[in-house]
């Protein structure tokens, strides 16, 4: 296929293995690449003599923090550890492939996976959120499923600061435009600004897809004497060294421009491999496959090989190129998108062939797979790497890192919101009260994500029940009985700042809620945890106690982290961001048509509040519009989310409950506004008797965080049973409000009336108004 | 050219012969992306649907035929520009022109090809405001005598998704007035104008009537609960228009 006609012994002077055992003196450019010395001393020790450049390449992107996961590897152990026979039940493959594989029933499984591409999106926000799309779907492509759709959580810095827009714009219009062209459905995420992000925005990428059993695909490669093929888009310059020295260090202003590093995607090339990878699952054509995504060949070919049998030979010169001028090196290191490896039986290859001539997508056969042990890539002939698979995929350095809790995490903790000078002048009157709501809902965080979401395709595919704003995005996944996903993600940086053992926990008990607030039994974890850098003991004290506390509270609720990705050296100088591990949680449908939306939409229903309020200010939404982060955030109760659940899903399934929306960011008081402008119907609430109960105020019940809440509207014939429901199982609840489809108006009985229109046009016009 | 949905299992309708009878065919190129969705529209109305390969040379004996959205060729060029060469899109062309009047309908992406392979005047060009725009869209149905809206009342309103980025619709004043002058806007937007189209035209029509292009996505309104809000099957007229004509009854 090569119609690359120079001789390529001639274009560089080849490091072959041969070289490098006889001149061991060769000074390589190892810390330019991001080793350390002792991880170089180590690769020298492993192969017995100095790496050849090609290896060099290879160990330094593998064992980079973004691939090895050195310094979390420890943690992360948790994850795996803390799991009981019961939460395994469902899961069909765990940790540690591109994603988990969670059973559906009916011969259906689930593949999902959330990633960070944090960087790359500061650097050219258009590419970088692009191929953060690309590279995740090419992850659930792996597994054998055909992708259903994608949500990303993002996170800028403040919405005036200049450079916010630059990002916003950028991020959003590559992930729709990288989305919207692969036909994938954008169902939800999250967005946030905050000045801590300004310098690290994350822009996170969910993807789900389904398959049936039989379909499931792991990345190995088996079989003695079955062929390695490379193909999709050709391999080119772009994303050369992007995982080893972009992910894996700091920004700061010394170091050249690193625009280079970024990959430049091109979704149509991607909505082909997609395809085209499943017309040969669909023909079992392919023994194992892999996509290509950070660290490239050097990634695919070593995790292939060491997660198969036995060995494999590859010869790189039959790779096709772009860039004729690329080095083996950097051959190796690309990370061009778009591109996919697999190992092929020879029996296979005849209709392998015709599939890729059929979508007209360019592949290569670059050698076998052999019974060696050994990785062998030759350069025209010539070795240039002869390595033992495991050593560059798994066996790469682990850290201990050293931990401890930050000297002034107790000043922080102490520094309550309410009484604090922040909280002078707190809202009591109705005039204020109101004042207070349009600032609260009109406030960059609080405010609609319209402006995003209509840059996203939700409905193409045809299965999307559900959408942002709804607390999930539903997906149908089988026509015929309705049987589907819900999946939602949550994190709060300002949470976990100020209790980063509680904060994963609250992310958790959150995005948990959303989907049990759809009417979705939750069943899976994937987590994209977001921190500074572990080489600052307080940054890795934060990152430990998140991992200690996420794994606890699945334990506590039943369900498992399948997959996830972890993010660190999110920091500008010194300065890291807030610890943000975004919690994404699947859930599971019987039937889709029994979800539950969150706005009201039937005149007359009654509007009940489940759970209690206390005083959780601190690290609220309204707190942090006064300019305020301290104490302690909300109180995590997993038994009582547990029970919430249990109530919401089955008022789902039995028809109690026509409209649910949990509480949390912006309490209360956002998720009436939110209820009534989902399907612009208003309601007359009445507060008094609910404050009284809980023994606080009312600027309290509407604006505090406290957990394990949520509001639901009933039909009135069944009033009666949802009550009892809710006794029997001694869950707080109690009337609030009942829907008013004629008023046209949120009208808070005693304190104010708002119409619909005013509150829109607040909650509307934010995003518009700094982003045209 | 096989017949079974690609995600979940055979959906079937309940079976009037006559619609079975009518073979709808769906185009697809490499980076078109609606073509489940317009399969499932024809399947939920009774008819059979035909999945029809770009590269094909031949009709396969289809009654109709939608060209439905995407990205053909990733858009890399004017939208539809490649598209319009394949070789399907010859037999397309020349059906479309024959006595026969092979109903065609395109759809956002299949809009644009047609526009390209010169069945329908004017172009689309980028949106206004510069941006992908996804949002439920009101229609008025401004002809409703073609094959492809005959089911609807003249100046119904119906609501579908929108859901692109070069949707505004371009053609010189001249090639304007004669559309309006013969009857052959076929839906106009109702409300704010989304994209800048001229004279707010969502869809047109060819003189005969047999090829109708839109940018909306009637085909994502076919089903409760899977398309816009509270109403959310405004679409299917699209289908049951074209089997009138196709039985006759129109």
């Amino acid at each position: 296929m090569s119609e690359i006609a120079t001789d390529p012994a001639k274009k560089f002077n080849i490091d072959t293995v041969e070289t490098a055992a006889a001149t061991p003196e060769v000074e390589l450019p190892w810390a330019e690449l991001g080793l350390k010395q002792n991880e170089f001393d180590d690769v020298v020790k492993v192969l017995g003599r100095r790496p050849t450049a090609a290896e060099l390449a290879m160990y330094s992107v593998m064992w980079s923090e973004h691939c090895s996961y050195k310094s979390s590897k420890n943690h992360l152990r948790q994850f795996g550890a803390k799991v009981t026979e019961e939460m395994k039940k469902d899961m069909l493959v765990g940790i540690g492939e591109n994603a988990g594989v969670t059973n559906l029933g009916d011969g259906w499984a689930v593949t999902f996976k959330i990633e960070s591409h944090n960087s790359p999106s500061m650097i050219e926000p258009y590419q970088g959120a692009a191929t953060g799309i690309g590279g995740i779907v090419r992850d659930i492509i792996s597994m054998g499923a055909r992708p259903v759709a994608v949500m990303d959580p993002l996170r800028f810095g403040a919405i005036d600061h200049p450079d916010t827009a630059r990002v916003m714009h950028g991020a959003v219009a590559g992930i729709g435009g990288y989305g919207n062209s692969l036909g994938l459905p954008n169902i939800g995420g999250e967005m946030v600004f905050d000045s801590v992000y300004q310098g690290n925005p994350l822009v996170n990428a969910l993807a789900v897809g389904v398959m049936r059993h039989e379909d499931i695909r792991l990345a190995n490669a088996s079989g003695k004497g079955n062929k390695v093929v490379l193909f999709g888009a050709r391999t080119g310059g772009d994303g050369i060294g992007g995982a080893s020295i972009l992910s894996s260090e700091s920004f700061d202003d010394t170091k050249p421009s690193k625009r280079p590093a970024v990959q430049v995607g091109d979704p149509f090339a991607e909505k082909v491999l997609i395809e085209c990878c499943l017309e040969l699952f669909k023909g079992s054509l392919v023994e194992g496959i892999q996509d290509l995504g950070a660290a490239g060949i050097s990634c695919a070919t070593s995790e292939l090989a060491s997660n198969g049998d036995g060995g494999m030979e590859v010869e790189l010169t039959s790779v096709l190129l772009r860039d004729p001028s690329l080095t083996p090196g950097e051959i190796l290191m690309s990370e061009s998108q778009e591109r996919m490896m697999a190992v092929v039986s020879p029996a296979n290859v005849a209709a392998f062939e015709a599939v890729m001539d059929k979508w007209a997508v360019e592949y290569s056969w670059l050698g076998e797979v052999t019974d060696t042990g050994r990785l062998i890539i030759k350069w025209d002939g010539a070795v240039i790497v002869d390595v033992d698979p495991r050593t560059v995929a798994h066996d790469g350095p682990v850290y201990d890192r050293p931990y401890a809790r930050p000297e002034w995490q107790d000043a922080l903790q102490a520094d309550t919101f309410t009484g604090s000078v922040h909280d002078g002048g707190r809202p009591s009157s109705a005039d204020e009260l109101k004042a207070a709501v349009l600032e609260l809902i009109a406030s960059p965080n609080m405010c609609s994500k319209d402006w995003i979401t209509n840059q996203y395709d939700r409905y193409v595919g045809g299965n999307t029940a559900m959408a942002f704003p709804d607390d999930s995005g539903v997906i149908r996944v089988d026509e015929e009985t309705g049987l589907g996903v819900a999946l939602a993600t949550d994190a709060n940086g300002r949470y976990t700042f100020l209790d980063p053992y509680h904060g994963a926990q609250l992310a958790l008990s959150e995005a948990y809620r959303n989907v049990a607030t759809s009417g979705a039994i939750p069943m899976a974890v994937s987590d994209c945890l977001n921190f500074g850098s572990p080489e600052d003991p307080d940054v890795m004290w934060q990152l430990a106690e998140a991992i200690r506390g996420l794994s606890d509270a699945c334990m506590v609720l039943g369900i498992p982290v399948t997959g996830g990705n972890v993010s660190l050296y999110n920091q500008t100088g010194s300065t890291p961001i807030h610890p943000t591990p975004v919690v994404a949680v699947l859930g599971k449908f019987d039937d889709v048509a029994r979800r539950t939306p969150s706005g009201w939409a039937e005149d007359g229903q009654a509007i009940y509040l489940l759970g209690t309020t206390a005083n959780d200010m601190d690290g609220s939404e309204w707190a942090n519009l006064r300019g305020h982060l301290g104490g302690l955030p909300p109180a995590v109760n997993l038994e009582r989310e547990r029970e919430l659940g249990e109530i919401l899903i089955n008022a789902s399934r039995d028809g109690m409950i026509d409209s649910a929306h949990d509480l949390s960011e912006g309490g209360l008081a956002a998720a009436l506004v939110e209820s009534a402008l989902r399907f612009n119907t208003g309601a007359r609430v009445a507060l008094d008797e609910v404050a009284a109960r809980d023994g606080v105020d009312t600027f309290t019940l509407l604006f505090s965080e406290t957990q394990g809440r949520a509001i639901v509207a009933v039909p009135r014939s069944e009033e009666v049973r949802f009550n009892d429901m809710c006794t029997a199982r001694r869950f707080p609840v109690s009337r609030i409000g009942v829907v008013d489809a004629a008023g046209g108006a949120l009208d808070l009985q005693g304190l104010f009336t708002a119409p619909l229109s005013e509150l829109r046009e607040a909650h509307e016009e934010t995003l518009p108004k700094y982003f045209g | 050219m096989t017949e079974t949905p690609l995600i979940g299992g055979a959906f079937q309708a309940p079976v009037d012969s006559r619609l079975a009878g009518a073979r709808i065919g769906v185009v697809t190129f490499p980076g078109t992306l609606d073509d489940r969705d317009a399969v499932r529209a024809v399947r939920l109305s009774g008819a059979t649907a035909v999945e029809l390969w770009h590269a094909d040379t031949a009709l396969a004996d289809v009654d109709a035929v939608i060209i439905p959205g995407g990205f053909s060729y990733g858009d890399y060029l004017r939208a539809g520009a490649i598209s319009r060469f394949a070789p399907l899109m010859a037999q397309i062309i020349d059906a479309a022109n024959s006595d026969a009047k092979l109903p065609v309908l395109g759809i956002c992406n299949g809009f644009q090809i047609l526009t390209e392979a010169h069945l329908l005047p004017g172009s689309m060009i980028k949106n206004d405001h510069l941006k992908f725009l996804c949002r439920d869209q009101v229609l008025r149905v401004e002809n409703n005598a073609t094959a492809w809206t005959n089911a609807y009342a003249a100046g119904q309103d119906i609501t579908v998704p929108l859901k692109n980025q070069d949707g505004q619709y371009i053609a010189d004043e001249k090639t304007l007035d004669a559309l309006e002058a013969e009857g052959r806007v076929a839906f106009r937007y109702v409300g704010r104008n989304p994209n800048g189209s001229r004279r707010n035209i969502a869809g047109i029509s060819n003189a005969a009537g047999n090829v109708v292009g839109l940018m909306p996505h009637p085909e994502h309104a076919v089903e409760t609960g899977y398309g816009p809000a509270h109403t959310g099957t405004d679409g299917l007229g699209f289908i049951t228009s074209v089997l009138n004509t196709l039985l006759g009854d129109k």
